[in-house]
């Protein structure tokens, strides 16, 4: 799909058109997927109308700290963003691969019948999605689920302009407006009018806003929505400084805070599940009863479990503080070197959801003011090999 | 979701049979699988998947003669849940099979000067096929030296063959053990120790070295003190592997990714991991 320059065909519409993007995107044979509030929190899943949608609900994020709460106003999309992110439809937790048979058949799962449009994606996951692209589909083999899923889905953003309180794509250069990537990209306005300034990113995402009833932005629209996302970039709850970050955990590998954040690390996983750009999976093998044949069956998985590593002997990373360096250098150092590009886009939930408020943007300061590099002391090096260490 | 074969082909094991097995030793065996006819073409160092039906998948080295591709030969010990079922496999099961995958052992580099093959228990079944190689093509390079260390002498691997290459000239084979055992005369102590006792000219040497990954820390270390270039020793790496192909997330090994960017690594390129415990 070829990308149109940013404000293009930019068009005002009224918040009851937001049902009427939802038909359409379903009778254009999209199963619609956005936000709702399930078990106290805001979840993304299959929505019909804007009744769906968490309409005056605002959620207040902070380290281990999670609320919704009622807004004075309508606001549709008046939260900053749910604990699981758009991946586990595109990557999904649970996946066949295949089933083999005894007899050497090999079969696979019914394709998906509808091509999947999300609706809210914050430019944080906007981001988080194009890194899973280059992670999962431009290596040496690219992943064929989730290239089936990307391949057809269509996107509609939405820019923030009331970041949480654990936000920092500010400093990672991800928001707080959507980049490209997107085929509807919206901004709310709850100035006087309740409205939203919408602006196409595909020729699709165009035909879209073409058949729906708008009228054409006008520079009040636009000046509203570039202040308030203006605003937005110098409100947000975190900050981090990532310049010549990957040096500085790399040069910081036998730092002991490591061993500090390890005291407070409960090596649980969640910030791994919650992340919208960690991709790691393992493989489960699930015979039938009567070993006939078997189900090969990915699912997610974490560095901070003790199996992860687990090589004949043991595991490699037995210790805590070396699963949380393991998690830590490669979301905002190694990635770099394996992807070109960082791992991090500042969404803030392994924050809010760390159950011991652990803080990426607090410990990347904490590996500054202890940084090893400005400590004159000998680190790990070669042991006299003469006489044989045994 | 639609799953088109040649996307999923990757992920997807093909099963073939079981032509002969081996054991080597308690608990390890050598299993000779039939390929399709063409055979599997492999580099010496690369590895496959290997499954047992309804148990699991792990990465295994091939252990063959790359120029007899008619036959994939991999070396098995029995340590865990799939590895056990592997190694209870009989001629003609059937065993999952993907790959070969990863890069192979810069065997380039090593014409024309002396060779170190230096090797640490099971770690020697990667390293049979350079030996192999090396073989066909003997004049191409200059000494060759094995220098094979294990636990105990019941834990020297392919012993058969390794008698028939200390009795050649091809090749000068060192042993030595951890712990002797009655009926031992030969050297006990660490791998590291037969390096001055090998006859190899430093400069220009290239060195293959596999085992537990601290023997090859310390291997590392002595073959730099006796003037190998850090450049030309060459280790293969092992890692947790679930996809073999990029995808798994579970190999990685500070900036790499085992699977696809090794398993075999120049010491020079990974000089900050060497010294690094828990990577």
């Amino acid at each position: 799909m070829t990308q149109r320059s940013a404000t293009d065909a930019a068009v005002v519409f009224d918040p009851a058109t937001i049902d009427l993007l939802i038909a359409e995107l379903s009778d254009r044979g999209y199963t619609v997927l956005g936000p709702r509030v399930v078990s106290d929190a805001i979840v993304y899943g299959p929505v019909t109308s804007s009744s769906d949608l968490p309409v005056g609900i605002r959620d207040r994020q902070d380290a281990a700290s999670y609320r919704l709460e009622d807004r004075d106003d309508d606001a549709v999309f008046g939260y900053v963003c749910g604990p699981q992110g758009w991946k586990r439809f595109l990557h999904p937790p649970e996946t066949t691969l295949f089933t083999a048979a005894a007899d050497g058949d090999v079969s696979f799962p019914p394709p998906a019948d509808a091509p999947l449009a999300f609706l809210g994606v914050r430019a944080c996951e906007l981001a988080a999605i194009h890194v899973q692209d280059r992670v999962l589909l431009e290596g040496p083999v690219a992943d064929p689920v989730y290239r089936s899923n990307r391949d057809r889905l269509f996107i509609v953003a939405v820019d923030c302009t009331e970041p949480g309180g654990t936000c920092f794509c500010a400093s990672t250069g991800t928001g707080p407006a959507a980049g490209e990537g997107f085929d509807i990209a919206m901004v709310e306005l709850l100035d006087a009018t309740h409205r939203f300034l919408a602006r196409a990113g595909t020729d699709l995402g165009a035909e879209v806003l073409a058949a729906l009833p708008s009228r054409p932005a006008r520079s009040d629209d636009q000046e509203q929505a570039g202040r308030h996302v203006a605003e937005a970039r110098t409100a947000m709850g975190r900050s981090v400084d990532l310049d010549g970050v990957e040096e500085l955990l790399y040069a910081n590998a036998v730092n002991p805070h490591w061993e500090d954040i390890a005291r407070r690390c409960l090596a649980c996983t969640n910030c791994t599940m919650v992340c919208p750009t960690c991709f790691c999976t393992t493989a489960e093998d699930r015979p039938s009863l009567d070993l006939a044949s078997f189900d090969r069956v990915r699912l997610w998985d974490s560095c901070f479990t003790l199996d992860f590593s687990y090589i004949h002997g043991g595991p490699v990373r037995s210790s805590v503080s070396a699963r949380y360096r393991q998690w830590m250098t490669h979301k905002l150092a190694s990635w770099h070197a394996q992807f070109g590009t960082g791992g991090c886009v500042g969404c803030g939930r392994c924050i809010t959801w760390c159950p011991v408020g652990i803080d990426l943007t607090e410990e990347v300061r904490r590996f500054r003011d202890t940084d090893l590099r400005r400590i004159a002391v000998p680190v790990a090096g070669p042991f006299p090999v003469e006489g044989g260490p045994r | 979701m639609a799953l088109p074969d040649p996307l999923i082909a990757p992920l997807v094991p093909a099963w073939w049979p079981v032509r002969s097995v081996r054991r080597e030793l308690a608990d390890t065996v050598t299993l000779e699988i039939e390929p399709p006819p063409g055979g599997l073409v492999f580099e010496p160092g690369q590895f496959t998947m290997l499954s047992a039906f309804g148990i699991g998948e792990i990465p295994i080295s091939i252990s063959g003669d790359p120029g007899a591709p008619h036959a994939l030969v991999q070396t098995i010990r029995s340590v865990g849940p799939v590895s056990s079922a592997l190694t209870a496999l009989r001629p003609g099961d059937r065993i999952g099979v993907r790959g070969p995958f990863g890069n192979g052992w810069p065997l380039e580099d090593a014409r024309g000067a002396d060779v170190l093959v230096v090797a640490g228990g099971i770690g020697l079944a990667p390293l049979r096929p350079v030996l192999y190689t090396i073989l066909t093509d003997r004049d191409a390079y200059g000494r060759v030296s094995l220098l094979y260390g294990a636990r105990s002498p019941s834990g020297l691997l392919y012993l058969d063959e390794i008698r028939g290459w200390m009795a050649g000239l091809d090749i000068d084979v060192l042993l030595t053990v951890d712990r002797g055992e009655p009926g031992w005369h030969g050297s006990v102590g660490v791998v590291t120790d037969l390096i001055r006792r090998a006859s190899f000219e430093p400069a220009g040497t290239t060195a293959f070295v596999c085992g537990p990954e601290i023997m090859m820390r310390f291997t590392k270390q002595a073959l730099e003190s006796a003037g190998v270039d850090e450049e030309r020793i060459a280790v293969s790496m092992e890692r947790n592997m679930a996809c073999g192909v990029g995808l798994c997330g579970h190999c990685q090994f500070g900036p790499f990714f085992v699977c696809k960017d090794g398993p075999v690594f120049r010491c020079s390129d990974m000089v900050e991991l060497c010294w690094l415990k828990e990577v």
